[in-house]
């Protein structure tokens, strides 16, 4: 079995696993981040208590969910130098230089402003520590910005040559950033953050309100005004992903149709009208899609918007350059699928908004709880495809992955592989578990902040500091 | 696209740079994980974490910078060292996993004895482990062509085993003079005496591997005891002895900033003796700096951002330094 599973396989699964695992934090904190900020802008707009509630709330949940980020991204930071040696000392030239920027212009602001953001607001005043908050936030976005082009660069590279000792060097790092995928992909990302949050915000919202109703007693205030938020951010961003997610396929058609063509499942060529396969059970072996459903010339319309327009299948694909189609097959329809469900909740939402029925429609509260893991779950699903899809490449077209890996004997992944998951799921769950108890409780007009030993009196400033209050109790 | 030499040393010196602001921050904060076990559970703990809670997070992001560094700046050593320190990289991973969310999670947990353990494990774990890192390169690893071609269990030896117990007691005594400096009555007390046995236990370290370090390969025994290469490192030893003296009679007058910087002064001075021994090679025996060294635009790339940026950086987390200044005092925790 050991002698089957190659290293090879076992360092593409340890990535797989770990990096699965890393995306979920970074997903919800982007947008929280962002959220917090706003949170704490409108506090010092308005002035109204409700919102430092919120504020307070969701900063306690952010401080574990950023804490699990932090340490599973130094896993990956390590993870290239160890599992993937070879493309380390080939794309090193390259794309070391955009993480280094990563770790210069977001690390160390996220981390810097992060212990003002959590400890700081009675040192420094409101001002400053909305500041901090604001940078914490621009520095998880500028962070998925090099992360996204790094990744992007391997999906579609240019601006770059091949040295005679075999490593890649730059020509143009302009291009090399800003590659074709780039956009598209940081753009989707993001959106895809996004609505994330808002589904979990709106599902810790959703509970609250049936669970009030259960007991027959009235919502708190803040209660309603996340779940009004969360909504209506997912009526918002949710048409917006998928035509962003629609702009990126399109990109995708044109830098990698051979990905393209995994994800549509489709096998063979067409000269016209490409059908759209719904569902299918593709069999590499065989090349074929068995028991598929299709709609007749939908491909060709959805991708190039003309019914005439010939398509590229797998036939067309040198075997060798293949990527296998089940990951990228049926990871892209659950993605599409949730997307479908989060359209309907925005819509729905909306409507129930237009209504005035927002707080009181149960199904609409019902769906909404169901869809709090959605985001996560599209978004894992979404960089599956496009991994998945890029096989058998590290650097598409360029770099194969089978060259890309370590010198090391299957045992020894063998074993930081289990090490990891047993780590992960122990220390993520406990993590996670610590979240969900914060979500059950409802936040209320004596939301305390995080805990005393979290927001320790640290220092002897002068007592009653300038703004008379903490974030702690 | 070839290398630029002068480059190439610079960006040795940033990196060298970046390694040591992680040893001397991230150290004393990981120190307070090793001491972690011998502190009073309730005031003396909530205490001592409390001093650390709103920079400990700043303090590792060097750590991640100086990897990301080299894997940048030179990565053919990046790809040849780390499949060579596999076992205790990941090892050190898991220990910055497991005390990074001790932070978080032992204030929500009714279960407090359980996230302090994996504090204190995890610390001493990560720290244990890069001492070894340390060691295992020292020694030297086998390269063919451009990969490492050693098994996975060349990194123990005895040499490597003795570099991670230093780097242990080292970090232990900069947590110690962290405690003096930012606590004060009985946690303090107490940061006075785990001072003065992780200060001999450091002493003691230092000494052993700066004796075992010479005879690792004739490179390092030329810089330290053959002209001209004791020229420049002789001054290191006198120096490290006259810091060490001082040290103690900072302890002795129960001084209570200076202890903590004069161990840092330990550490740049022993770190300069690495760096002595090392030097030029970024693979002991097999691959120098030069070498290894990325692409000058590459280089020439980060470079700028160096240049705009660390200014920039080290002057907010100085900032955040200053804002969480003063004493941490136990009264708060009742």
């Amino acid at each position: 079995m050991f002698d089957e599973m190659s290293a090879l396989a076992l360092a593409r699964f340890q990535f797989a696993f770990t990096v699965s695992f890393h995306f979920i934090f970074p997903a919800f904190s982007i947008g929280l981040a962002s959220y917090l900020a706003v949170l704490e802008g409108l506090w010092l707009k308005t002035g109204r208590d409700v919102y430092l509630q919120l504020f307070r709330y969701w900063l306690k949940i952010f401080a574990i969910a950023f804490g699990m980020g932090v340490v599973s991204g130094i896993v990956m930071a390590y993870q290239f130098g160890s599992n993937w040696s070879a493309f380390s000392d080939k794309a090193g030239p390259v794309i070391g230089p955009l993480m280094a920027y990563e770790v210069l212009s977001a690390f160390f602001l996220e981390s810097g402003f992060l212990g003002v953001m959590l400890f700081g607001l009675d040192r420094v005043g409101k001002k400053l520590h909305f500041l901090a908050t604001c940078l914490v936030a621009i520095g998880t976005t500028i962070s998925a910005f090099w992360i996204i082009a790094v990744n992007s660069w391997m999906q579609t590279p240019q601006g770059f040559g091949i040295a005679p000792n075999g490593q890649f060097y730059a020509t143009d790092w302009f291009a090399v950033v800003f590659n074709p995928s780039m956009p598209y992909r940081l753009v989707h990302t993001l959106l895809g953050a996004y609505l994330t949050t808002a589904l979990v915000v709106g599902a810790v919202g959703a509970f609250h309100l049936l669970k009030d109703r259960k007991m027959g007693r009235a919502p708190q205030q803040a209660t309603k005004i996340m779940f009004a938020m969360a909504m209506g951010m997912v009526a918002v961003t949710a048409p917006l992903q998928v035509l962003a997610g629609h702009e990126h396929g399109v990109n995708t058609l044109e830098h990698q149709p051979a990905k393209i063509a995994a994800m549509e499942g489709h096998y063979e060529s067409h000269d016209r009208a490409a059908p759209l396969i719904l569902f299918g059970v593709p069999d590499d072996e065989r090349q074929v899609m068995d028991y598929k459903i299709e709609v007749p010339a939908l491909g060709s319309l959805v991708l190039q918007h003309d019914i005439e327009a010939p398509t590229t299948g797998l036939d067309k694909v040198a075997p060798e350059n293949r990527a296998r189609v089940a990951f990228p097959f049926y990871a892209f329809r659950v993605m599409v699928g949730l997307g479908v469900l989060m359209l309907l909740l925005g819509g729905w939402a909306a409507y129930s908004a237009w209504r005035g029925r927002l707080f009181e429609n149960r199904w609409l509260h019902r769906l909404a709880l169901m869809l709090g893991p959605a985001g996560f779950i599209a978004v894992l699903a979404g960089w599956i495809t496009t991994e998945t899809g890029r096989q058998p490449f590290t650097v598409f077209g360029v770099l194969r992955t089978a060259d890309s890996a370590s010198p090391l004997a299957a045992p020894a992944v063998a074993a930081s592989l289990i090490a990891f998951i047993v780590v992960y799921f122990f220390v993520f769950g406990v993590g996670t578990w610590f979240i969900l108890k914060l979500m059950k409780s409802e936040p209320s007009p004596a939301e305390p902040g995080p805990p005393p030993e979290q927001a320790a009196d640290v220092g002897s400033l002068p007592p009653g500091a300038p703004f008379g209050f903490q974030l702690a109790e | 696209m070839p290398a630029d030499p002068v480059l190439t040393l610079v960006w040795a010196g940033i990196i060298g740079l970046a390694i040591f602001i992680y040893v001397v921050t991230d150290g004393f904060d990981l120190g307070i994980g090793i001491l972690f076990p011998v502190m009073a559970p309730g005031a003396e703990r909530e205490t001592a974490i409390a001093t650390i809670k709103p920079v400990w997070d700043a303090n590792q992001t060097w750590l991640v910078l100086g990897g990301g560094g080299v894997f940048a700046a030179f990565p053919l050593a990046y790809a040849i060292l780390m499949p060579a320190v596999y076992a205790p990289l990941i090892a050190m991973l898991l220990g910055l996993i497991f005390r990074g969310v001790a932070f978080k999670y032992r204030a929500r947990t009714t279960r407090i004895w359980l996230w302090d353990f994996a504090f204190f494990a995890g610390s001493t774990l990560a720290a244990f482990s890069q001492g070894v890192i340390l060691g295992a390169v020292l020694q030297g690893v086998k390269v063919a062509g451009r990969a490492y071609a050693g098994g996975w269990w060349d990194w123990l030896s005895p040499f490597s085993l003795l570099t991670g117990a230093s780097v242990v007691a080292a970090y232990a005594l900069l947590g110690a003079c962290w405690l003096i400096w930012r606590t004060e009555g009985a946690v303090q007390d107490h940061a006075y005496r785990m001072a003065w046995r992780g200060g001999a236990a450091s002493i003691m370290a230092i000494g052993a591997v700066s004796l075992a370090t010479p005879f690792l390969n004739h490179d390092y025994f030329s810089h330290w005891f053959e002209a001209p290469g004791y020229y420049y490192s002789a001054p290191v030893p006198v120096l490290v002895t006259i810091t060490g003296l001082l040290f103690i009679r900072a302890l002795r007058r129960r001084a209570e900033v200076a202890p903590f910087l004069l161990a840092q002064a330990l550490f740049l001075l022993t770190f300069i003796g690495l760096g002595i021994s090392i030097f030029p090679w970024a693979v002991p025996g097999e691959v120098t700096i030069w070498q290894a060294a990325s692409a000058a635009n590459a280089q020439a790339f980060m470079l700028v951002g160096v240049g705009a940026l660390l200014p920039v950086i080290l002057g907010y987390t100085s900032y955040a330094y200053w804002l969480f200044r003063g004493k941490v005092g136990a009264e708060g925790y009742a």
